[in-house]
């Protein structure tokens, strides 16, 4: 592929950006088509980071292959063990506690805020603000000691496994997510004061990497990406899982569709996510935090689709079982391998120092494009 | 929708089609052939709009190859998966990548983890695998790579 870099017959001009790239936040490779500033096409090129997850699985037992999810989108890795323990639930057709179920939810909307959070942190500074940096991992900081004490891990938990989740949560959990929620708060309005509310930042935002409503749905974008074009496609709104039913909180939509709308869909949605944690914090019902399994777990002969929202949009996990201890296909519909998709199409025809603002509000991440 | 409806409805544009409701989704079980025009009228039926397609893969059967679309309406809410059997010598569908554009990238990968071939596709590349690779396909069940392969 780098043979092809260089200058068209057309006179057009073709770089490369990644895979080193720091805007790129991990080994995405693009390859560019420039007409001077224009963008003429954006060709994404993967495999960077493939380790082949779901041929892994196909070898690995229904209690294992969780372990290895965690791994996809490292920013999400609750929510994605989450998605894998409901399907497996679905297969076994088992009831877990009411104490779990509220304490995946907990976590799962901690790990929301946490993703946006270094989202946030990170689009700013490739748009060339350092600070707010500094400022989203001081608060994420806290919430990976909170998960730190109770599951273990600040990065890939596996916390949630099939029944309920691995241990009970840590004496100190309710009062350590209290004292952040009260600092949490007033911490959002001090991101608006300083990145949403800038002159130069909405500037380089607004108008800029537009994505319709119809092309959002075509190219099969969801989370916030779709929801900043008006798509209503909250996971836990129209597919609600656990008691999310039960809960009160509001599906975030925009409807300009550039990358402001896709910016404040997350900032409105780390509110919402507070919300949802006040709510349950207090309430976590007393009980058993796991459901009486078998120590090996054998799903029946057939097909289980599960999907949940993440941080970045649907993430389904697809069982075929032939009735034996490992599935016998497993795919992962990963939300960044759909979003990414639509990344050529919206580009086009922008400038190129626009890409990096376009592709930092879908807010990629490559483990979990790459699988 | 109830799937009853859609049974049919699509029993009325497709004769041949069967049906499978064991799953918590109807499935609907087509030849190859008949892929393209069943996409469009799902696609374009103002009854139905199939406007998602969420999930779209392959399945190594050892016998044969099965694609499996998973689509959605955005519009009614309703879900139906989409199989189809492929010949697992010289497998061949027509793409959806016109219909949907999700599709496009879904179906490279689909190409070179299973070797399904997509015709009309605008863009049939190697996505994921690195450039050059020769071989088989790395998702098929009779896949051997003796030096990264993980057995347990």
């Amino acid at each position: 592929m780098f043979e092809e870099i260089g200058t068209t017959a057309e006179g057009d001009l073709v770089i490369n950006m990644g895979p080193q790239h720091p805007a790129t936040h991990g080994v995405l490779h693009l390859l560019i088509t420039l007409n001077g500033e224009t963008i003429k096409k954006v060709e994404p090129h993967l495999g960077y980071i493939h380790r082949s997850i779901e041929k892994m699985c196909e070898s690995l037992t229904y209690r294992q292959f969780i372990y290895v999810t965690s791994r996809m989108d490292y920013l999400s890795a609750h929510i994605n063990n989450h998605c894998c323990a409901l399907c497996v639930e679905k297969g076994l057709q088992i009831e877990i506690p009411s104490r779990a179920q509220v304490i995946r939810i907990l976590v799962d909307e901690l790990t929301r805020i946490a993703s946006h959070e270094l989202w946030w942190g990170a689009m700013a500074m490739d748009l060339g603000a350092f600070t707010p940096f500094f400022y989203a991992f001081r608060e994420r900081e806290t919430i990976n000691d909170i998960m730190e004490e109770t599951s273990g891990a600040r990065l890939t938990m596996n916390y949630i496994v099939p029944g309920g989740v691995m241990a009970d949560i840590h004496p100190n959990f309710q009062k350590r997510v209290k004292s952040f929620i009260q600092l949490f708060k007033s911490k959002v309005d001090e991101y608006d004061e300083l990145v949403t509310g800038n002159v130069i930042f909405q500037g380089r935002m607004k108008g800029v990497g537009v994505l319709s409503k119809e092309d959002a749905i075509s190219y099969g974008c969801t989370g916030p990406a779709a929801r900043g074009s008006g798509v209503n496609c909250d996971i836990r709104k129209l597919y609600p899982y656990e008691i999310y039913n039960t809960l009160e909180f509001d599906e975030i939509l925009e409807t300009a569709g550039d990358s402001f709308a896709r910016y404040m869909v997350r900032i409105r949605e780390m509110k919402q996510s507070i919300r949802i944690i006040e709510q349950l914090i207090d309430n976590i019902p007393e009980g058993d935090f796991q459901a009486k399994t078998k120590a090996v777990l054998k799903l029946p002969k057939g097909e289980f689709y599960q999907r949940v929202e993440t941080a970045r949009g649907e993430l389904g996990v697809y069982i075929i079982s032939e009735g034996g201890t490992t599935p016998y296909r497993i795919k992962f519909r990963s939300p960044g391998f759909s979003n990414l998709s639509a990344l050529d199409h919206i580009a086009r025809a922008g400038k190129i120092g626009d890409l990096v603002a376009t592709m930092g509000t879908l807010d990629l991440v490559i483990p979990d494009i790459d699988r | 929708m109830l799937n009853e409806e859609l049974k049919i409805t699509i029993a009325e544009w497709l004769s041949s089609a069967t049906f499978d409701e064991s799953g918590e989704w109807l499935n609907i079980n087509i030849e190859p052939q008949d892929w393209p025009i069943l996409a469009k009228k799902l696609r374009n039926d103002e009854n139905h709009v199939f406007d998602f397609l969420f999930c779209l893969t392959c399945v190594d059967w050892k016998t044969h190859l099965t694609m499996v679309y998973h689509l959605t309406s955005t519009k009614y809410r309703h879900n139906i998966v989409i199989k189809s059997k492929l010949n697992r010598d010289n497998p061949e569908i027509e793409t959806v990548s016109d219909i949907w554009r999700t599709a496009e990238f879904h179906e490279r990968e689909v190409y070179e983890m299973f070797g399904v071939n997509f015709i009309n596709h605008p863009d049939l590349r190697l996505l994921i695998l690195p450039d050059g690779w020769e071989g088989k396909n790395p998702m098929r069940k009779d896949f051997e790579d003796p030096i990264n392969m993980i057995k347990l």
